[in-house]
């Protein structure tokens, strides 16, 4: 089924790949149309978890290289689930929001980009469904290859640049990643008799502790490279910056969440002891992440770079959640990722739609556009109250799980991470204040106008899930508590009890 | 029923944004239906309450499970019991009376329809706020009536001081936000629950420290709402916002919530006397701050910021007197609420005549020219200052007089804040309605059309006798008992000692104002050669000098600080490191040459080896 799934974007790419040059029109609407059945498809599986109790769903395996014991083995949890339908959900938003993207740079061919953002989404799938640990490293890094072209073709002045610092840190943490499997095949070697790749018979051996501690950093320090954590976490402002909107949505919203997926699907389950062994440095690091992106969110003036730099505060909460290792805190994080995808997605394409009116990213270039065009400044606040997690939306659901998870075995850490929802509030109003308030220059009359039926069709929906969930968070935390229930399980830990119960508490 | 309550504005608010223009025609008249019909409904719900006995009054109404991950379940579901009634009606009735005075004051703006659906957008989060049955429920609430405040108090946006006003609402009400988030995360891990009922089943078992720090992380959350110092230096600046909105939230109901909260977790504060102590201290220092704040305002509407500052230090104080004190808290909030919006509409009907200005100095000798604001204004006046039968008297008097239970110094600071609100009010009075005509050139005041006169009337007809009705009809003692329960403190200074010594220490304040400025002409232009006092209470007591200095300069520093840091030191680093690395190579092997799969191939390579090393080393 999920080979199916891939299959489907895949023949699409080749389509949108073959046909002439001068069928524009026609290349986005296959595009837009394959990417709305994949997202279908993808809805329709996760329906299939229910019950499931936290394991793999839809699962498939056909030999590829038994000479390895490396397979092409494919199947669901709820973590990742949530993360595909996520993902595949925001395809179709950004083919929309990106329809007249090419032309305006005037650079590469159409069917160019919609084929690679298609490709994009058959690696995406494929690196959160993957259940063999070799084929989730092929998707890792194939992934970056129509991501290179897309930054480097499609992107923006600097873009050369900000596509081969992005290639490098991903290849190098794509290395130490690769060290590390390599080491964890020769152990599954020893353990077992025959070396394997699978995940579930990797995260069902006894690893030495000595052993797990050294294993573990090389995929570590993959995923913080990929997550972004700081101080790895330089390429993504450029890389975001150069990147057309929807390409920055893709890359922040889906693939860097590869990073944090990895941290809870792999790193929890193989090296348990190592996990918590690194756990201290790792939630510092985290906590860090948290301020230091926010503190350099309120200082950039190129508004991509802000929304960049959010994301990495917003990285640091899902690291922290993950570590923290409690059911809320876990659950959280992984809910996190999942608005993170849609809020971040939102604003991305948002800014995008002023930057193709004004021609700049810069903050100082906007002003008093809440005039010129209110609507527009209504869905940019919006996606930003989203990003500063209000309550009533999602984010606020998964940003108060993360928090509460690690208060209630991390209360000094869990109090110092609060702040941060100030800082939050600072840098988005203040990005807010600073391009739509105040009265508008003559540059901004002129050239900004009022949101697009186009525009609009690809920001209401994401709006829509993000308020949606805010009220119903349960429709994707019951696909995601059973799995990291099981994680938490095998992991060996438990949610501490409260402190005092209540005889007759209320539910 | 009581999701209707809420729904009912929500679905106004939602029908007004999503419309967008084919509602401007009709869509205040909407908001001001959807607001009416929820006070109906309220009104309903209340009639419906007086129908059962003390103990039955309480109605909960679960819709549906909103969280549940591990061992936090946190349900969906509303709670309606005496003391949510009596915000519903203050909610909705104050509400749906600042809406049609609305409709006048906003006739000529542009974006009427937006102002009413964020106001009913208030009024369906206001709802939330003190509807909902647990602590996490209310935090939606408690962020949207932030959300409303910020969007109203923003609203005229093209102004820069408007939208700084707007986000340093919003981000000053975040640290209180920190208080709250860190409160529920707190009675988690104590009681395992964040109802309102587990709570307050569960905290007599819980360690006194646990319930003390709830109890302060309580505190912060109210601060920050309620402008309590030291979080109070966005209420002066949220006057930017149109003058309804300063009566409805600035006044009359968000800012109050405070008190709210700190009521509705009397269970947490009724058990730790240092919570307690530490909500009166932050009570009667901001009484006296907003009172020394008022002396010396000559902006009509931050005259009267810097009085609902120091009227809800007097709720807050109350509150934090414990089972003496929560009643007369809530009372006060009442007659506040009915006195303070119709001051706040009648400071609106003069700025409407005296063409949007709102400098004092500029008024004088409005009582002949607006006999309707003179008269509302002037009840209001009676109230606040806490003239008997007036509505004011009623609450506040108790409210000094709990306080003598509780500790002399603490009277005396309520006592002594009574002079000063004698005093300020007089001096708005006098600057407003009395001696000499000081207005610009060109203007020419006349009163208000009757969509804002009525409310205003409506208002007044409070002011003057809503506390006799509380009292004597309501009961409102009796009425809030099965909720926070009612204590008196055994020391009490004697009420009949006491009405007496307050009236005169009132009467002292207001002819000490009257003297200085309903006798003496008034300066069209502040005088410079003041006391250092004045200038502080000029400059708000230097909040914002000390905000600025404490954390927005050094903040300022840090981000470029670090902003240089990313781009010089970890940028550059890593950036460095890899050049050398490329350096060497390219001496070694003539590799770099900038495509993608050299670095590729040469990194592959590079994984084996160090892959290699790792399993010759380590395994």
């Amino acid at each position: 089924m999920l080979t199916i799934l891939m299959l489907i974007p895949l023949l699409g790419s080749i389509a949108v790949f073959a046909l002439p040059a001068a069928r524009e029109t026609l290349a986005k609407q296959i595009a837009l149309g394959i990417s709305i059945v994949t997202a279908c498809g993808a809805v329709f599986l996760t329906t299939r978890l229910s019950g499931l109790g936290g394991g793999f769903a839809v699962t498939e395996k056909h030999d590829w290289i038994p000479a390895f014991g490396i397979s092409w083995s494919l199947g669901i949890d709820g973590i990742s689930g949530v993360l595909i339908v996520m993902a595949t959900l925001l395809v179709p938003l950004v083919i929309i929001a990106g329809w007249n993207d090419v032309e305006k740079i005037g650079r590469g061919t159409v069917k160019g980009f919609f084929s690679l953002i298609l490709i994009l989404e058959v690696f995406m799938i494929g690196v959160f469904a993957a259940t063999d640990l070799f084929l989730f490293y092929v998707f890792f890094e194939a992934m970056l290859v129509p991501v290179y072209f897309l930054i480097g073709r499609f992107g923006g002045p600097q873009r050369a640049y900000a596509a081969m610092k992005f290639l490098l840190y991903s290849l190098v943490g794509g290395l130490f990643m690769l060290a590390s499997l390599i080491g964890l095949y020769v152990v599954s070697e020893r353990q077992l008799g025959k070396g394997t790749f699978d995940f579930s018979a990797l995260a069902n051996m006894n690893i030495d502790p000595a052993t797990q501690k050294v294993l573990f950093l090389g995929f570590f320090f993959a995923f913080a490279i990929k997550a972004p954590m700081v101080p790895f976490h330089t390429w993504l402002p450029d890389a975001a910056a150069e990147s057309t909107p929807g390409t920055s949505t893709l890359l922040v919203g889906v693939l860097d969440k590869v990073g944090t997926f990895g941290m809870i699907r792999i790193l929890l389950p193989i090296f348990p002891e190592a996990s918590k062994y690194y756990t201290p440095i790792i939630i510092i690091l985290a906590v860090i992440s948290i301020f230091y992106g926010a503190l350099l969110a309120i200082g950039q003036t190129d508004m991509m770079r802000l929304i960049a730099f959010s994301s990495v505060s917003h990285f640091g909460f899902i690291v922290m959640g993950i570590f923290a290792m409690t059911s809320q805190s876990m659950s959280g994080a992984t809910f996190y990722m999942v608005n993170h995808g849609f809020s971040t997605g939102a604003l991305f394409l948002v800014v995008g739609f002023l930057v193709s009116r004004r021609g700049s990213k810069k903050i100082e270039d906007f002003g008093g556009v809440s005039k010129v065009a209110p609507v527009l400044a209504g869905v940019f606040l919006i996606s930003g109250l989203s990003s500063l997690a209000l309550p009533g939306m999602s984010s606020f659901v998964s940003e108060f799980l993360v928090l509460l998870g690690t208060f209630s075995v991390y209360k000094d850490v869990a109090i110092i991470a609060t702040f941060g929802i100030v800082l939050a509030a600072f840098y988005i109003l203040w990005m807010y204040q600073r391009t739509m308030t105040g009265v508008p220059s003559t540059e901004v009359t002129e050239t900004v106008t009022e949101i697009t039926k186009r525009e609009l069709a690809a920001i209401v929906p994401i709006l829509a899930v993000i308020i949606g969930l805010g009220i119903f968070p349960q429709v994707a935390l019951k696909v995601i508590n059973p799995t990291v229930n099981q994680i938490q399980t095998h992991v060996g830990l438990f949610d501490p009890v409260a402190s005092t119960t209540p005889s007759e508490s209320g539910s | 029923m009581t999701a209707a309550l809420i729904g009912l504005p929500l679905f106004g608010a939602a029908t007004l944004l999503l419309g967008g223009r084919r509602t401007n025609a009709w869509g205040h008249f909407f908001a001001v239906a959807m607001s009416a019909s929820s006070f109906f409904v309220g009104i309903f719900l209340f009639i419906q309450m007086l129908g059962r006995s003390g103990e039955e009054r309480a109605v909960g109404q679960y819709l549906f499970d909103w969280i549940s991950v591990g061992r936090f379940h946190v349900p969906f579901g509303l709670h309606i019991d005496q003391l949510s009634m009596v915000f519903v009606l203050l909610i909705t009735g104050v509400g749906t009376l600042i809406h049609v005075y609305s409709i006048g004051y906003m006739e000529h703006d542009p974006n009427r329809r937006r102002f009413f659906a964020y106001l009913n957008l208030f009024v369906a989060a206001m709802l939330l706020l003190v509807l909902a049955d647990n602590y996490l429920l209310l935090y939606v609430g408690w962020e949207g009536v932030g959300l409303a405040s910020y969007l109203l108090i923003s609203f005229y946006q093209h102004k820069p001081s408007a939208a700084a006003a707007g986000k340093k609402a919003f981000i000053v009400n975040r640290v209180g936000d920190v208080g709250l988030s860190i409160a529920v995360m707190l009675m988690f891990v104590t009681f395992g629950t964040v109802t309102f009922e587990g709570v307050a089943a569960g905290a007599p078992q819980a360690a006194p420290s646990h319930v003390t720090w709830i109890g302060l992380a309580l505190l912060l959350a109210a601060c920050g709402k309620s402008a309590q110092f030291p979080l109070q230096s966005w209420l002066l600046d949220a006057m930017e916002g149109p003058t309804p909105v300063s009566a409805l939230i600035h006044a009359a109901t968000m800012v109050t919530a405070g008190v709210y909260l700190i009521t509705r977790a009397h269970a947490i504060f009724d058990l730790s006397s240092t919570a307690r102590t530490a909500v009166v201290t932050i009570g009667a220092i901001t009484l006296l701050l907003g009172a020394f704040i008022g002396t010396a305002k000559d902006d009509i509407k931050k005259g009267l910021a810097g009085s609902t500052m120091s009227q809800i230090g007097y709720m807050i104080l109350a509150a934090g007197l414990g089972p003496a004190g929560y009643v007369f808290a809530i009372f006060h909030l009442l007659t506040h609420g009915l006195f303070k919006a119709g001051l706040f509409l009648g400071a609106g009907s003069v700025m409407h005549g005296m063409n949007d200005d709102v400098n004092m100095r500029h008024y004088g000798a409005l009582r002949t020219a607006m006999k309707i604001t003179y008269a509302t204004f002037g009840l209001g006046y009676l109230a606040i200052i806490g003239v008997p039968p007036f509505s004011g008297f009623w609450s506040k008097d108790e409210i000094i007089h709990a306080a003598f239970g509780q500790n002399i110094y603490i009277g005396l600071a309520t006592l002594l804040g009574a002079g000063v609100t004698a005093f300020y009010m007089t001096r708005m009075m006098a600057m407003t309605f009395f001696g000499e005509a000081r207005w610009e050139k060109g203007i020419h005041p006349h009163e208000s059309p009757a969509t804002m006169t009525a409310p205003m009337l409506i208002l007044a007809l409070g002011s003057a006798f809503g506390g006799l009705l509380l009292v004597f009809v309501g009961d409102i003692e009796g009425w809030l008992e099965p909720i926070v329960g009612i204590g008196h403190s055994d020391h009490a200074v004697s009420n009949t000692i006491l009405i007496p010594v307050t009236l005169l220490v009132v009467l002292v304040g207001a002819g000490y104002g009257w003297m200085t400025y309903g006798r003496r002409p008034v300066p069209v232009v502040a005088p410079e050669n003041v006391s250092l006092l004045t200038r502080a209470a000029r400059a708000d007591a230097y909040g914002d000098a000390l905000n600025e200095a404490v954390f927005m300069r050094p903040g300022q520093y840090l981000t470029r600080a670090l902003v240089w840091f990313d781009s010089k030191a970890i940028d550059g680093t890593i950036g460095g490191l890899s050049a050398a690395i490329g350096g060497l190579s390219a001496r070694g092997r003539k590799l770099q040459n900038g495509y993608a799969r050299s670095y590729a191939l040469t990194m592959l390579g590079g994984a084996v080896l160090i892959a290699f090393v790792l399993l010759l080393v380590r395994l």
